[in-house]
């Protein structure tokens, strides 16, 4: 069917794999208890009525069977180790192996929350430690690590927001939110109790100064800012924006989601942010381990601090490391524990495999390539916005859809030529976006690939728009049928739901 | 930098392709005085060994080889070997959130396989993807009642894990929904006759913890019965997912807020864990999270799919029933792979030696100090009561390399020198014994003390 070659990827043969349910059958077992070494009980006698007699349909399986099943899986997936992953606005970066093993060491991988704090030292000394290497990359002047990931630091970004405006006697009414924001800045905002209230780009994609200029009065809590925006355009009148804020008593919220374009450059702190939250899962290497989990840290100026989180960690006078539970200003908790610790270790790990010229190139290397690929595309793509581009570039599929060949269709077939979609439809202010992140883990020949790729794709949809429109053609499975499964959703295995085997292979 | 792939060549030839001079002419957008122009102050780049060394310090001073009595929402069972070595390929590691269906099959399917799991486990009939936490899914959960029912107030039991209600009081309190904490009786369980009373018109719906943070199981059946009589609903929250291989599932709950740290995920100081929400079919619109559902593809083949995503921000914007964006998939997986291994006999069996081990433990503690709600249905967690303050006796058992349990004076004063102390199946005969013997020791001279005082004053 391909028209056209690709020097990416050749079609290999992979293996068929059911529901591990059905591969179950009574007596197998792939687990094994030692003795056990205390009396036995009596369940019903213990139990009563709340004694379960019967788990149902769970499986019953070996562990080669286990094994296989999930391998099996797993090769039907892409995966940033299998290749390029230009999702924009999601950071797809390498996910460094030393960072795995640092966290499954025993005593780390073992700490239980509440041991005491005279053998819970070194998870508090990496804790301090990350936080420390954090403020110094943001400018910022206190941190929370505890949210669990980006949306749950920006509830915890607004929650101190609104903590800071109540200490001054009115929580106030609303946020303002660029209309190419990420949907999470607005769902937040109405957790927090906010009214959302839009802010329009102007024709360079940035903040429309005059109209911020306008909305901006005392019921106005914050303005939500992504920056470099999602257009991957860095929002150039930013020392504007943070004047007209604080000149109404409001704050300025970074949203760091793309922070991989700053990181050792420029810091938001220095230009006059007030809260951020990070994402540890997209700037610092943390695995996104198909969705999660996530760590999103909240960074804030010195004025928001007492609003922070509890518990915060403190340095005590003998040069020990303990958490301080007595903050009475604080918003309160967000999560349970600490948050995500596990993910703190891995991104302490990748700071200190760059330390600060790493970190720098880094930055240099994911804008050099965005750039790169701007440069290769534009002109066969459409490139709505012509402002500079940082980590990211946004095209459209203005010159393709006339041919019937949509931004959704040139991203299946990106799959056929080995390479994982790029973000589709996104920003909405973008029609027919096609939003392209490569990170600095990308070698120059990946990148060459990707653009022969595209381009050929382009000449594709002008000999034949169909095999683009059909696509993908070399996957397991050809494209899903999503409003069925919407309409009636089957989200569970039941015996009787299921096709005979024959079909579901 | 050992992970950019690019030599000082690549770089020169890109610049040039690009049509600029140096890297920081595409950092000019940037204004002049925000630019930093010198080294972030962070530890110098690091060889991996050095690295590795530095970690391995930091695990060293994080009490390696201790035995463990401590539960209370994080529980120490043994991790099967295969779960870490299935989750490191890297086509589960380092893939993203499956929004790409054809070439994500294998994360959906898993999902799919997880949330039957669930299902199955705790009696609902839908279950989603992953929640932060289990306080985080308690929160949402309470939330979701409070949108199903149109109603306004929350009552949680104080039994329910303190973290969990300090969790949900943050999240209720900009929504405007009031809380009332209910108290526990004597046997440990949600106080009934208070409850009657607290339930109002207003309330959307009951949050308990069963078993609940004492460990003792609650009435589950008697307590739906007064929420769905006075027409709020019921949450669950289970923080001990184990629980579920012996102990009979909520199925009078209307929404089951999960921890399933339980199993297979490492304790980790605290995370990542994973929380679920499971519900009923009709309640899953108001459901937050991902969902996974199956369909075909073109030529009728099985694939399974994202679905039901406008409850979801990235469709709904400020009317989702949820920010929720990423979540916890890789240690959904982890749960995933523990639950196929144990699987329909294993559960069961692994939660009646951690029964087992508990009773022992009650037996022997009961001996020499007060145990709190002994008589009542429990699982794998127990409050004794000592007469010294517990952290005294914990540094003890520390010097044995052990730590006792987790001292309640800070969330529960009124329950005095209490201790709430977890055995699981890697609690050992032996280390029982040992924290036993040093808590009796313990009673002796405090005992012997008190006598000896007794005596001063006398004569």
């Amino acid at each position: 069917m391909p028209t056209h070659m690709t020097r990416k990827a050749t079609r290999h043969v992979n293996q068929n794999e059911g529901l591990i349910f059905e591969k179950s059958s009574p007596g197998k077992a792939a687990w094994k208890l030692p003795p056990l070494d205390v009396p036995e009980v009596n369940t019903s006698t213990l139990l009563g009525s709340q004694e379960r007699k019967d788990l149902g349909q769970m499986p019953e399986v070996s562990e080669i069977e286990i094994i296989r099943h999930f391998t099996r899986l797993s090769t039907w997936n892409y995966a940033i180790d299998l290749g390029m992953y230009p999702l924009g606005s999601c950071t797809m970066k390498y996910n460094p192996r030393v960072n795995e093993v640092v966290s499954r060491l025993e005593g780390i991988a073992n700490g239980h929350p509440y041991q005491p704090e005279k053998i819970s030292q070194g998870a508090l000394r990496i804790i301090k430690t990350l936080s420390d290497c954090l403020l110094e990359i943001t400018g910022m002047d206190a941190i929370t690590l505890q949210p669990a990931a980006g949306a749950h630091g920006e509830f915890t970004g607004l929650l101190m927001v609104r903590a800071h405006h109540e200490s001054k006697g009115s929580p106030r009414k609303k946020v303002l939110i660029p209309d190419s924001a990420h949907g999470t800045n607005p769902a937040t905002a109405a957790m927090v109790g906010y009214a959302v209230e839009n802010l329009k780009s102007n024709a360079k994609g940035m903040v429309d100064i005059p109209s911020l200029q306008a909305q901006m009065n005392e019921d106005v809590a914050a303005l939500m800012l992504t920056n470099p925006n999602t257009l991957g355009v860095f929002e150039q009148e930013i020392h504007k924006v943070a004047d007209i804020l604080h000149a109404k008593g409001g704050l300025l919220y970074m949203d760091g989601a793309n922070m991989n374009a700053l990181v050792g450059k420029v810091r938001p702190g220095d230009f006059g942010v007030d809260v951020m939250h990070l994402n540890l899962h997209k700037t610092f290497s943390t695995p996104h381990g198909g969705g999660g989990p996530g760590s999103g840290p909240v960074a804030v100026r010195r004025a928001l601090e007492p609003f922070l989180p509890k518990p915060v960690p403190v340095s005590k006078p003998d040069g020990t490391l303990a958490f301080d539970y007595d903050r009475p200003q604080s918003v309160g908790r967000v999560r349970s524990f600490y948050g995500n610790s596990g993910m703190f270790i891995r991104a302490l790990a990748y700071i200190l495999a760059n330390g600060p010229d790493g970190l720098r190139q880094t930055t240099e290397d994911a804008v050099l390539n965005a750039n790169y690929i701007r440069k290769a595309l534009e002109g066969i793509f459409d490139l709505p916005y012509s402002s500079p581009s940082m980590h990211e570039v946004v095209l459209s599929d203005k010159v393709q859809a006339k041919k019937g060949a949509r931004t959704m269709d040139i991203a299946k077939r990106l799959i056929d030529y080995g390479f994982h979609p790029y973000t589709t439809a996104f920003p909405l202010i973008v029609p027919g976006a096609m939003m392209i992140e490569p990170t600095e883990s990308e070698s120059k020949e990946e990148l060459d690939l990707f653009i022969e790729a595209m381009k050929s794709i382009a000449e594709e949809v002008h000999e034949d728009a169909e095999v683009v429109k059909t696509a993908p053609h070399s996957t397991r499975v050809t494209r899903l049928d999503e409003t069925a499964a919407a309409r009636k959703p089957i989200l569970r295995w039941k015996p009787e739901s299921q096709e005979p085997t024959a079909k579901s292979q | 930098m050992r992970y950019l792939p690019k030599s000082p060549a690549d770089r020169t030839a890109m610049l040039k392709d690009i049509g600029v001079a140096t890297i920081d002419d595409l950092f000019a957008p940037i204004p002049a005085e925000y630019r930093l122009n010198r080294d972030l102050k962070v530890p110098r780049q690091m060889a991996e060994s050095e690295i590795v060394d530095w970690f391995r310090e930091r695990s060293r001073e994080n009490g390696e080889n201790h035995a463990s009595f401590l539960g209370a929402g994080a529980y120490n069972h043994y991790r099967p070997v295969i779960i870490d070595s299935l989750i490191s390929r890297g086509e589960f590691l380092t893939a993203y959130t499956p929004y790409q269906a054809e070439i994500s099959q294998g994360t959906l399917q898993s999902i799919f396989e997880f949330q039957s799991m669930i299902c199955e486990l705790t009696g609902m009939e839908v279950a989603n993807a992953s929640m932060y936490d289990g306080s985080t899914a308690a929160a949402e959960a309470v939330m979701m009642a409070v949108r199903l029912t149109g109603r306004r107030s929350v009552a949680v039991a104080r039994s329910v894990h303190p973290e969990y209600r300090e969790v949900l009081a943050t999240y209720a309190f900009h929504q405007g929904m009031p809380l009332a904490t209910l108290p526990f009786a004597d046997n440990g369980g949600l106080d009934l006759r208070s409850l009657e009373d607290a339930i109002t018109t207003d309330t959307a719906c009951l949050l308990v913890q069963s078993p609940n943070f004492f460990g003792v199981l609650e009435d589950v059946e008697a307590l739906a019965e007064i929420a769905h009589r006075k027409g709020a609903m019921l949450v669950v929250s289970i923080a001990e997912a184990v629980s579920l291989g012996i102990v009979e599932p909520p199925r009078q709950a209307d929404v089951i807020a999960m921890e399933a740290q339980s199993f297979g995920v490492p304790l980790t100081f605290g995370g990542p864990y994973c929380g679920v929400i499971a519900t009923r079919e009709a309640y899953v619109r108001q459901m937050p999270g991902r969902l996974v559902g199956q369909t075909t593809d073109r030529s009728g083949k099985r694939g399974f799919v994202l679905t039901l995503a406008t409850r979801e921000q990235h469709i709904r914007r400020e009317k989702a029933t949820s920010n929720i964006c990423t979540n916890q998939a890789l240690i959904a997986l982890m749960a995933n792979i523990f639950m196929t291994i144990y699987g329909k006999v294993g559960l069961k069996e692994l939660a009646r030696h951690n029964l087992a081990k508990a009773v022992y433990a009650i037996e022997q503690f009961g001996k020499h100090a007060n145990v709190l709600f002994a008589g009542t249905p429990r699982f794998n967690e127990f409050v004794i009561q000592t007469s010294e303050d517990p952290y005294s006796i914990n540094s003890r058992l520390l010097g044995h390399k052990i730590v006792g349990g987790l001292p309640l004076k800070k969330f529960y004063p009124e329950l005095g020198n209490a201790s709430l102390w977890c055995c699981t199946e890697t609690s050992t005969r032996s280390m029982i014994d040992t924290a036993v013997g040093l808590v009796a020791e313990s009673e002796r001279s405090m005992n012997g003390t008190r006598e000896e005082n007794v005596e001063e004053v006398t004569r």
